[in-house]
C-alpha cells in the first residue's frame, strides 16, 4: 500500500476508489441490458456481454450498469443488448463481440447511437 | 481497475456467520467458478446489515435485491438463475407478509424507515479495505480537521452539533473534550470504549466489525482537538472478530500513512493501541475502565477528579463510547447543521438499537433521536409475533428500565426516557410480549448485575445482593407484604451511595417494573400467582419455613 502524503493524494485515492464502488449505489448514467433467455445464450449473448465488460474496463468507464434480462420475445434477433442513456432505450440485434465493442464506444460512452445496428427504439 | 458486473455483498457480521454465512460464501465461490463467472462478479463480505433474525443476508447489485436465509445449497439458483439469466430467485427474496417479494432493499421496511448516520458504511463496504472506506468520504474529515482546522474549531464544530456521549449518560461530547483541551500537559490520552457489555446489546459490536476505520477516524479528530497523540482502544475480548478488523483497519491505516508520524505531511502524529478487557462488566464504567489499561484490578475510583483533569496514568483523558466516535467524521465533514437535521432540539442524531426479544424483525437498528417506541417496534421491527401482544420494552440494560404500553409513543431521546423512570443507556431495546414476567426481568438483570458488581462499595456489593434476595423470594412464592417497601428503600439507598454508574443504576430495573407492574408484584406476593406463568412455586410445599429460615437475617 503506498502512502498518502497529502490532502490532494487523498482525494485522488478517494476518487479512484469510488468508480470501484459505483455498482453499489444502484445508480449510472447508462444502462446496458443483455436479453440472457436460452435463445440469447445459445446464440452468443455471453460473448457480447464478455466483450462489453471488457470494453468498459479498458476504457476505465465505471459509470454503466449492466443487467442481465429474459428473452424479450426477439429470438431471431438475439442475441440483443439494449442501452438506456439520455431517458432513451435503443435496442441493437445480432451483437457479436466485435459490435458489442463498438457500441460501448460509440454509445455507451459517448452517446452516438450506431444507428447501422439499431431495431428499435422506446 | 478492474469491472465488475455484479457485486455480492454477503454479510460477515457475527450472527450471520453464527447462521451459517461461511459456509454460503464458499458454495457461492464454488459455484461461480464452475460457471466460469468469477471474473464478472465480486464477491464482498460486509459487516452487520442489521436484519440478523433473517441472516444470512445477501444483497446483489447493481439491483440491490436481499437474499435472506441463504444456505449452501441456495447457491447454485442464485449464479444460474440470477446471475447468469438475470433472473432473481424470488423464493429467497424479503417478502411482504410472506407474500410479495420486495424489488430491492428501498422498497423493504425496516430499511427504508431506518436513517443512517454511524451505521453509513455497515453492510455496504467490505471493512477489511481501507480503499472502499476512502471511497465513501472516509478520512476527509481527518483532513479537514488537521489541515484546515485548529484544534479549537474542531471542538466547536463538535460543540455546535449537540453531540452527546452514546455510551449511555448522553453528556455532551464537545464540552468533555474542552475540559481536557484546556489543560496544560504534554501527555494526553484518547480512549474508545468498546467495552460494550449490557445483555443482548450489540451495537458497538457491529459498527467495530463492519465499519472499523470510522471508529479509527472519530479517535484520531478526537485526539487532535484536545491535543492527544496517543489513543487506546479498550474492547471486549469476547468480540474476536471486531478485535480482528480493528487490527487489520490499524494496520492499513499505517501502511497508508493515516496513523502514524506527521499525518498527511501536517505536525500531527497519532498512533493508536487495541486493549482486550478480560470480561468484566465495571471495566465498561470509565475509571475501572483507565485502571484496567494501568493494569491494576478493573476497579472505579471516586470522581472528581475526572477522567479529562486526570485520567490514565494521571494524564487528562477522554474516554467516548464506539457510537459517538463514528458519528465524528460525519459531523466534521458535514458540519453541525447537517447533524441538527436529525433528532431533537436537545438530542440531535441518530441512535442505533440493537431490537431484541419478542419483536418480529430482530436486528440492528438506527433511528433519529426522538422517535417513538412504536415505530422502531411496528413500523421498522414489523411488530410482536402473531398471537401476541406488547407489553413493554427494556431499555438501557442492566441499568435501565421499562416503558410500557401506555408510553409507547414516547419519543426516544435523553429528556423523555429518564422521566419514565429508564434511561437512553448504550442502545439495548428488548421487547418484552404478555408471557414475559416483569419481576423475573428485573430478577434477571439484577442477577447480572450482583454478578458484575466488583465488591469495592458497599452499598452495590451487598444492597444489590439483598435486592436479589427479596426478588429470589418473591418469585418463588414466598414474597412478603413488605418486600416492596424494602425493594424500593434499598434501592433508593443504592442509587444515591454506590460509588459508580453500576450501582448507582443498578436498582433501576426493579424500582421501574415496581412502578408500572406494581401488580404483578402483588399477584406474587399475596396470591402466589405468576401471571405470566413463569415463575415456578412448586418448592412451596412443606418447604416454606425452611426457606425462610434461610433467607431471614
Amino acid at each position: 500500500m503506498e502512502k498518502i502524503k497529502s490532502i490532494e493524494e487523498l482525494r485522488k485515492l478517494r476518487e479512484h476508489a469510488r468508480e470501484s464502488l459505483k455498482v453499489r449505489s444502484g445508480e449510472a448514467k447508462v444502462k446496458i441490458m443483455v436479453s440472457m433467455g436460452t435463445v440469447g445464450i445459445a446464440a452468443g449473448a455471453r460473448d457480447a456481454l464478455m466483450a462489453i465488460i471488457s470494453e468498459l474496463e479498458k476504457r476505465q468507464f465505471h459509470d454503466a450498469q449492466i443487467v442481465e434480462r429474459g428473452s424479450l420475445g426477439l429470438d431471431k434477433e438475439e442475441p440483443v443488448v439494449a442501452v438506456e442513456r439520455d431517458n432513451k432505450t435503443v435496442f441493437y440485434g445480432k451483437v457479436t463481440p466485435e459490435m458489442a465493442r463498438e457500441i460501448v464506444a460509440q454509445h455507451v460512452i459517448n452517446g452516438q447511437i450506431v444507428s447501422e445496428w439499431v431495431i428499435a427504439k422506446e | 481497475m478492474k469491472i465488475y458486473r455484479i457485486h455480492a455483498l454477503i454479510c460477515a457480521g457475527a450472527q450471520c456467520l453464527a447462521a451459517g454465512g461461511n459456509g454460503f460464501e464458499d458454495a457461492l465461490k464454488n459455484e461461480l467458478k464452475k460457471h466460469n463467472i468469477e471474473e464478472e462478479v465480486r464477491v464482498v463480505e460486509t459487516g452487520c446489515m442489521g436484519a440478523c433474525q433473517l441472516g444470512p443476508l445477501l444483497v446483489v447489485y447493481p439491483e440491490g435485491i436481499m437474499y435472506t436465509n441463504v444456505e449452501a445449497k441456495d447457491a447454485k439458483e442464485i449464479v444460474e438463475e440470477h446471475f447468469l439469466k438475470g433472473r432473481p430467485v424470488k423464493r429467497l427474496m424479503w417478502k411482504k407478509e410472506g407474500k410479495e417479494e420486495f424489488p430491492g432493499l428501498k422498497d423493504i421496511p425496516f430499511f427504508a424507515k431506518q436513517t443512517k448516520v454511524v451505521l453509513r458504511n455497515c453492510g455496504l463496504i467490505n471493512p477489511e479495505d481501507i480503499n472502499e472506506y476512502i471511497a465513501r468520504d472516509g478520512y476527509k474529515a481527518l483532513a479537514k480537521a488537521i489541515v484546515e482546522m485548529e484544534p479549537k474549531d474542531v471542538i466547536d464544530v463538535v460543540k455546535e452539533s449537540g453531540l452527546r456521549g452514546r455510551g449511555g449518560a448522553g453528556f455532551p461530547t464537545g464540552l468533555k473534550w474542552g475540559f481536557a483541551a484546556n489543560q496544560d500537559s504534554e501527555e494526553k490520552y484518547m480512549i474508545c470504549n468498546a467495552d460494550e457489555g449490557d445483555p443482548g446489546a450489540y451495537m458497538d459490536r457491529s459498527v467495530l466489525e463492519g465499519d472499523p476505520h470510522s471508529v479509527i477516524e472519530g479517535m484520531m479528530i478526537a485526539g487532535y482537538a484536545i491535543g492527544a497523540n496517543r489513543g487506546y482502544i479498550y474492547v471486549r475480548a469476547e468480540y474476536p472478530l471486531a478485535v480482528r478488523r480493528l487490527e487489520t483497519a490499524i494496520k492499513q491505516a499505517k501502511q497508508t500513512g493515516l496513523l502514524g508520524k506527521n499525518i498527511l505531511g501536517t505536525n500531527f502524529s497519532f498512533d493508536i493501541e487495541l486493549r482486550m478487557g478480560a470480561g468484566a462488566f465495571v471495566c465498561g464504567e470509565e475509571t475501572a475502565l483507565i485502571s484496567s489499561i494501568e493494569g491494576k484490578r478493573g476497579e472505579p475510583r471516586k470522581k472528581p477528579p475526572f477522567p479529562a483533569i486526570s485520567g490514565l496514568f494521571g494524564k487528562p483523558t477522554i474516554i467516548n463510547n464506539v457510537e459517538t466516535l463514528a458519528n465524528l467524521p460525519v459531523i466534521v465533514d458535514k458540519g453541525a447543521k447537517f447533524f441538527k437535521q436529525f433528532g431533537t432540539e436537545k438530542s440531535p442524531g441518530t441512535k442505533v438499537f440493537a431490537l431484541a426479544g419478542k419483536v418480529n424483525i430482530s436486528g440492528l437498528v438506527e433511528v433519529p433521536m426522538g422517535t417513538s417506541l412504536r415505530k422502531i417496534v411496528f413500523d421498522i421491527g414489523g411488530g410482536i409475533p402473531e398471537g401476541h401482544t406488547f407489553k413493554g420494552a427494556l431499555t438501557g440494560g442492566p441499568s435501565g428500565g421499562v416503558i410500557p404500553m401506555e408510553f409507547i409513543d414516547t419519543p426516544m431521546d435523553y429528556e423523555s426516557l429518564p422521566a419514565l423512570g429508564t434511561i437512553m443507556g448504550s442502545g439495548g431495546l428488548i421487547i418484552m410480549d404478555e408471557t414475559s414476567c416483569m419481576v423475573d426481568v428485573a430478577k434477571f438483570f439484577l442477577k447480572f448485575t450482583v454478578d458484575e458488581s466488583c465488591g469495592k462499595c458497599v452499598p452495590c456489593r451487598e444492597g444489590t445482593r439483598q435486592m436479589l434476595k427479596i426478588l429470589e423470594r418473591i418469585t418463588s412464592g414466598r414474597g412478603r407484604e413488605e418486600d416492596i417497601y424494602r425493594l424500593e428503600k434499598i434501592g433508593e439507598l443504592i442509587k444515591l451511595t454506590a460509588l459508580c454508574g453500576l450501582g448507582q443504576t443498578a436498582p433501576n430495573p426493579v424500582l421501574s417494573t415496581i412502578r408500572y407492574f406494581k401488580e404483578e408484584y402483588l399477584a406474587h406476593i399475596v396470591d402466589k400467582k405468576c401471571p405470566a406463568k413463569v415463575c415456578e412455586f412448586s418448592a412451596l410445599k412443606g418447604g416454606r419455613n425452611k426457606y425462610e429460615a434461610k433467607v431471614t437475617h
